[in-house]
């Protein structure tokens, strides 16, 4: 683990955003939040630029892609598939008979996308369309450019626009045109190519890089919201289950153990102990806090589960467990609705807790 | 209808390393299947059924792989399933596929368990922090440590056993041809010697990110019947799962592993485990939780898990070997990782564990855990046919 931890590969990190300031209304009377209640959100966005090996019969498939040539492969049934599969979909035997195919087909039905979203191979309205090229018995599914559903039909001849400059990847057929289309169109504007690979000494092409991208709305419930609220107050809120009593930090508005709703809500002071814990010295891909660092989980006074948390103010080696800790509050005006609020736990040099007094809650 | 007789008829792996770059996802699948289905003996026309597994989509960044990987792996108008229960998976999928035959649907039935981790960053993938939190997540040793503290503390174990296990694991692995790390030459001192990444967890006592498969062929009575130098017979499965957290859950020693091998003891009529089980393939990714499933599987008594480890019982030699295969600490393709404890808990009591070979294992424990220790899926399997 820790070799790759190491690895520099590039990275989105995901990212934060302070949710949108709620708005206000006036009445008669009062100037009210209305969104009070309103759960939080925030947009939640993970990427990496994942490798993949491509094994014997991709590899061929994207080296002669850098060459703007198209190879299929020929299966048990004698049938060409485009692009090619490693195994054959009936006997599940390894293929291997490479068949090069035309760069022309036909289009064998087709869909219209009159709002692309990033990423789709054509940044302006297009058609999605299965494609069987000339000389292949399986059709590929690529994007088609043409001005609007009037200028494009099954059985219509439509050839590749080669990206300019070739990479070996998928992606070296930017999209299709019409057979005889000329120039009137221009280019289409395409998403960012990925990177390259580097290539073996014959010029294979044995990895390529995709790139994947998540955006997420992330949401929290109501009660996790109510909490959050509070920390941007500077206050530790949790509730209580109405069954067994224990006071959950954050609140789950559920028991997780009896099932119940948890309505009662209980404010805990910022000072507690530290359970138990472990010093991050690993760097790794991603890491939002430099190392090294104590890693620990934070047991409220009156919680009865603990959250992890930063501990600083002593040298790491000299935190313990059953050591009594206080929140180190960021200055107020960088407060959020988020447990970051809270830049750390430090000792506050009481006396540790009992060991007994804890151990429960390892 | 009762439960039918079920048995591991061959098993296969590819060999693990860092970074598998000469193989595609489905090459990858392929060794270990082929593999499998040679030591089987079985052709494609004998397969039923495919069972797959891997953990999170996240590692190598493809939803629903079983859908691409259907063609390799033979699945073509066969029922494919795929299963996810995160580190255990390997360890889930072999039961759910060990569950198609005791049923009697299916006579034969492929599995597959697999991670191509080079495909992306196990530690990036595993520490994905969700707005409003605080971003202190540190991986999968970031999780666990802590709790290894926990049990260092709760037991007062001294801080050498998690090298002791270390050291014997991979020197196992040394011994194992697919292991990915192979390690004769490490000693206690090397290893103590070694960064202290997640403190109290060193380097040398941490698993590798592996790239890898593994894969087995299922059959039922009349198909184990059949096994040149017989079959692994299915004696016990047990899965359990409880929630990662909640007050006063034990983090340490969890109710749902505890509860799944007092279930497995009892399916498989075992009373007595220490002395009844030959050798034991535990989930340990890092070395302290040899200790912790000694005793989270009732092998000894809570607390004397390290005494057991620290005697030499668990070396190849001992009185319960654990981990001869080098284990999770030499090979970890995380989806693989729980069901090449299966495997090689079926090797064992085959006799077909070459040089890491346990000398009259008859009964064998293949166990996983995964998550915040929160799945568990173990099993238990037999040179003779159980009884019921």
């Amino acid at each position: 683990m820790f070799e790759q931890a190491k690895r520099g590969d590039s990275l989105r990190v995901s990212t934060y955003a302070r949710p949108p300031l709620a708005p206000i209304s006036r009445t008669c009377f009062t100037l009210s939040v209305i969104t009070e209640e309103t759960p939080l959100h925030a947009p939640l966005e993970i990427g990496f630029d994942y490798t993949r090996s491509l094994g014997p019969v991709l590899t061929h498939f994207m080296t002669q892609l850098a060459n703007r040539r198209i190879t299929g492969i020929r299966g048990s049934d004698g049938r060409v598939h485009v692009p090619p599969v490693e195994y054959d979909p009936h006997t599940a035997e390894a293929l291997t008979e490479f068949v090069d195919v035309s760069d022309v087909g036909t289009v064998r039905t087709w869909s219209w996308v009159s709002h692309p979203v990033e990423g789709q191979p054509i940044q302006r309205p297009f058609a999605w369309a299965l494609i069987t090229l000339d000389g292949a018995d399986t059709a590929l599914l690529h994007a088609v450019d043409v001005n609007s559903t009037e200028q494009i039909h099954t059985g219509m001849r439509v050839r590749v626009r080669w990206a300019d400059e070739p990479i070996g990847h998928i992606t070296d057929i930017a999209y299709f045109v019409p057979a005889d289309a000329g120039e009137e169109r221009g280019d289409a504007p395409t998403p960012p190519r990925p990177p390259a690979t580097e290539r073996a000494e014959d010029g294979a092409v044995s990895t390529v890089i995709t790139p994947i991208r998540l955006d997420y709305t992330h949401s929290v419930s109501p009660e996790e919201s109510r909490y959050l609220r509070a920390l941007a107050e500077g206050r530790m809120l949790g509730q209580r289950c109405p069954e067994c009593e224990k006071v959950y930090i954050p609140p789950r508005g559920a028991c997780p153990t009896d099932g119940v709703p948890t309505t009662t809500e209980v404010e805990l002071p910022d000072t507690g102990i530290v359970t138990t814990f472990c010093i991050v010295n690993v760097p790794f891909l991603g890491q939002r806090i430099q190392p090294p660092y104590v890693t620990a989980y934070i047991l409220l006074d009156g919680a009865d589960i603990p959250f992890l948390h930063l501990v600083l103010g002593c040298e790491a080696d000299e935190v313990r467990m059953g050591m009594r800790v206080r929140a180190a509050w960021k200055p107020r005006e960088e407060w959020e609705t988020s447990l970051q609020n809270v830049d750390h736990f430090e000792p506050t040099g009481e006396p540790d807790a009992p060991y007994d007094s804890y151990a429960h809650h390892l | 209808m009762t439960k039918q007789r079920a048995a591991v008829l061959g098993t296969g792996q590819t060999h693990h390393t860092t970074k598998r770059t000469d193989v595609s996802m489905p090459g990858l699948l392929r060794e270990a299947v082929d593999r499998a289905m040679r030591d089987a003996q079985v052709d494609w026309s004998d397969i039923d059924a495919v069972v797959l597994g891997k953990a999170p989509d996240l590692f190598e960044g493809v939803m629903m792989p079983e859908l691409f990987l259907a063609d390799a792996l033979g699945a073509s108008g066969k029922p494919l399933l795929r299963v996810h229960t995160a580190g255990s998976v390997g360890g889930s999928t072999s039961l759910v596929a060990a569950s198609l035959v005791q049923s009697g649907v299916h006579r034969r039935v492929l599995t597959v368990a697999y991670e191509k981790q080079s495909e992306s960053n196990a530690m990036w993938a595993l520490s994905i922090a969700p707005p409003f939190s605080m971003p202190v997540g540190a991986g999968a040793g970031g999780y666990f440590a802590p709790h290894v503290r926990s049990y260092i503390r709760r037991t007062d174990a001294p801080d050498h056993i998690g090298a002791l296990v270390a050291v014997k694991d991979r020197r196992n692995g040394a011994l194992n041809p697919y292991a990915h790390l192979r390690q004769e030459d490490i000693t206690f001192d090397s290893v103590r010697a070694s960064q202290m990444l997640w403190d109290p967890i060193r380097y040398d006592e941490t698993c590798p990110s592996s790239d890898g498969a593994c894969a087995m062929v299922l059959g039922d009575e009349a198909a184990g019947d059949a096994v040149d130098g017989g079959a692994a017979w299915l004696h016990g499965t047990a899965m359990r799962t409880e929630p990662t957290t909640f007050a006063g859950r034990d983090q340490v020693n969890p109710q749902a592993g505890k509860d799944a091998a007092a279930a497995l003891w009892k399916s498989a009529g075992i009373t007595d485990p220490l002395s009844e089980i030959d050798v034991a393939e535990l989930y340990v990714p890092f070395s302290w939780f040899e200790p912790m499933w000694l005793e989270n599987l009732g092998f000894t008594e809570e607390g004397s898990g390290w005494k057991l480890t620290e005697s030499g019982a668990t070396a190849l030699d001992g009185t319960l070997p654990v981990n001869p295969s080098g284990g999770v600490l030499c090979t970890n393709p995380i989806g693989a990782s729980g069901m090449l404890r299966c495997a090689e808990a079926a090797k064992q009591v085959m006799g077909r564990a070459g040089d890491y070979q346990v000398d009259g294992a008859r009964k064998a424990v293949g166990h996983a855990y995964g998550g915040g220790s929160q799945y568990f899926a173990m099993w238990l399997v037999g040179a003779d046919k159980p009884e019921n």
